[in-house]
């Protein structure tokens, strides 16, 4: 504890420097922005901006890409409170009863809740990171190579199993991933896999080459003619039409410390991210309420829940991701490798080693949100004028920016085509229902668990059974047995069940 | 007609995975006491070959019958073809004629995916863009293309 608050005073130091301020503001704006925006997902705008990160220094950067994630949570949630438009995935909830609200001229409370939500959710989120974290890879630093390659595993399986679509083709992608990682000279040996004789694979793909196909080219292709342009009119909000009344905030905050607590359980298990808990909170306020009629019709508790479930879980989401250096979706991944980019090894060490990152990030999680709380309102007025632009104005323009970022990332042209081929290869895979984040993960994650496997291996002379011999591994490894089985299981009983269709399906 | 997508997906699944495993084997597979390069190519390319066969054989179904979006989706062949040929002209643009006429290329091209957006606003947009671009990347961030090659430099 003591060490955390010198650690956060030291973090404070760094995030308050001029220049990393002037980041974390940016990416909160941008992050704003975006959530905000539909058909500019979070991942598409973090993979866009990471080529620019790579003149920074590794702080300011983290800064500004992690600004982007939970700025845009702020964001999403006016568009589902106040336009009825999901454009932000974690806030699709909020819609069912944050837009009846609007409807019946409550808007501003709705939102005046969703802050005090993101306010309690945020800090709560950010505190269990403090405490956590340090924690977590203070235990991981006794870590052999057997335990951090079946974590990785654990890691890997749960990412692409619980988090949504199809669990077997989500394993899929996540091998995918893993064997995209493989291409170019092998450290260990000095052969050239996967390079097919040609030059420019032989340092393998670019992260940003990947990601930019995948959720930058992919997705416009998928969107251009799909997301609809929107009817949106003024709206005009003051601080004032926030002020929630006395009773409704009475009725209000216990949900929202329920939700709190979901969405920190929700990040510390890989996969089930903001997304997934603003889901469960939702159904969990629905399922406790004595009037669960309200539901849908403009009850509070269905706005304040999620929301504050979605902050504390996009907070949490950090903690796997710095403590031991496996992220839980293709977000953390993300951010992983642009901290690898710069020559920063992810993993127990980095709390440690790198204490301006782990801190400075920390400190600037508090002055980004407090940011974001006061000028979430001011800028409401702005975004929803930026949601006349059109999509269609918007997709060549960040097209371009996409070519250009990914050139710049090491002056090579072969690179651009790169990412044409896998945002083609990328459009495919979500024609055929893919979810093509757990990619992500597997690229970041393969080489370390290629290297740590081989280590293991040869620790043991060859044994296999290394992986259950230590019990800290032996437990890991139980657990993807248990996830295995699980899913397994759930498939088994969906499959006997006959196919439920509701009565309405067809009206 | 349910089927149908799965098949598909697990047969490119496989399919990956098979061309895993024939690339991996002439990279050395080594033994379980010195992994060679060869290794983990295979047990990912047979995994990939199991987890298709699996798709394939037990395709997935909605759960609850109200998102069903299990047909192919017919594939926006206009959308593609214009960003695939905007991507394709930055390619060969930047290097040959410039930066300018390479953002301009790839923005009017891409720009035309979409039968909302006229010709003429594809032009305006194209050319709003490559002003913007052409400050920001060629003055600003110092970009090594020449704005027009032989032109502006």
């Amino acid at each position: 504890m003591e060490s955390s608050f010198a650690g956060l005073a030291h973090g404070f130091e760094v995030a308050l420097q001029w220049h990393n301020l002037m980041w974390c503001f940016a990416g909160v704006i941008v992050g704003n922005m975006v959530g905000v925006l539909p058909g500019m997902g979070v991942l598409s705008t973090i993979s866009i901006l990471l080529p620019l990160t790579f003149s920074m220094q590794p702080v300011a950067a983290l800064l500004m890409l992690s600004g982007i994630y939970y700025g845009a949570q702020y964001g999403g949630a006016i568009c589902s409170i106040l336009l009825n438009l999901p454009c932000h995935p974690p806030h699709a909830v909020t819609c069912l009863d944050g837009y009846p609200m609007t409807k019946q001229g409550k808007g501003g409370v709705a939102l005046g809740i969703t802050m005090l939500a993101a306010m309690v959710g945020a800090a709560f989120g950010i505190g269990q990171m403090m405490v956590l974290a340090p924690y977590i890879a203070s235990i991981a630093f006794k870590f052999g190579p057997q335990e951090i390659c079946a974590l990785m595993l654990l890691g890997l399986l749960a990412g692409s199993t619980l988090a949504k679509g199809s669990p077997i083709k989500g394993v899929s992608m996540t091998l995918f991933g893993i064997l995209l990682s493989l291409a170019g000279t092998d450290i260990n040996t000095g052969n050239e896999r996967f390079t097919f004789g040609l030059l420019e694979l032989s340092d393998g793909f670019e992260l940003v080459a990947i990601s930019l196909g995948l959720f930058g080219i992919a997705e416009f292709l998928k969107s251009v003619n799909s997301v609809a342009p929107t009817g949106v009119r003024a709206v005009k909000l003051g601080f004032r039409d926030l002020r929630p009344s006395a009773a409704e905030l009475r009725q209000g905050l216990p949900p929202i410390l329920r939700g709190t607590i979901i969405g920190s359980l929700c990040s510390l298990i890989p996969g089930t991210g903001p997304t997934i808990a603003s889901f469960i909170a939702y159904a969990m306020e629905k399922k406790i309420s004595r009037t669960p009629e309200r539901f849908g019709y403009g009850a509070i508790e269905g706005v304040a829940a999620p929301e504050a479930s979605t902050h504390s879980a996009v907070q949490g989401d950090f903690i796997p991701t710095m403590s031991l250096g496996i992220p839980g979706d293709a977000v953390m991944a993300l951010l992983l490798g642009a901290l690898m980019i710069h020559g920063i090894q992810p993993g127990p060490r980095l709390i440690v080693e790198q204490p301006d990152i782990f801190w400075g990030l920390i400190a600037s999680f508090w002055i980004g949100n407090l940011i974001l709380v006061f000028l979430n309102v001011p800028l409401i007025g702005i975004w929803v004028k930026l949601l006349m632009v059109p999509y269609r104005y918007l997709y060549p323009t960040a097209l371009f920016f996409v070519c250009i970022g990914v050139f710049a990332t090491r002056n090579e042209m072969f690179d651009v085509a790169a990412t044409l081929g896998f945002g083609a290869f990328g459009y495919l895979l979500l024609q055929l229902g893919f979810e093509p984040a757990p990619i992500l993960l597997g690229f970041v994650l393969g080489p370390r668990l290629e290297e740590n496997f081989r280590r293991s291996l040869l620790l043991s002379r060859g044994d296999l059974a290394t992986f259950i011999d230590r019990p800290i591994s032996a437990v890991f490894i139980g657990f993807c047995v248990l996830l295995l089985l699980a899913q397994a299981f759930a498939s088994y009983r969906k499959m006997r069940a006959p196919v439920r269709v509701p009565a309405n399906a067809f009206e | 007609m349910n089927l149908h997508r799965d098949h598909i997906a697990g047969a490119l699944i496989a399919a990956i995975g098979a061309f895993a495993v024939v690339m991996g084997q002439s990279y050395g597979f080594g033994g379980l006491h010195n992994i060679g390069s060869g290794f983990f190519p295979v047990v990912l390319g047979v995994g990939m070959i199991l987890l298709g066969i699996a798709m394939a054989v037990w395709p997935q179904r909605s759960i609850t019958g109200l998102v069903a979006h299990h047909k192919i989706g017919a594939p926006d062949w206009r959308a593609a073809a214009a960003i695939t040929s905007g991507v394709a002209l930055f390619i060969l643009l930047a290097n040959s004629a410039g930066l300018a006429p390479a953002i301009f290329a790839c923005v009017f091209a891409s720009a035309l995916g979409t039968s909302r957006t006229s010709l003429k606003e594809a032009l305006l947009l194209g050319l709003g863009v490559t002003v913007f671009g052409v400050l920001l990347f060629a003055y600003g961030l110092k970009v090594p293309f020449p704005i027009i090659t032989g032109v502006l430099n």
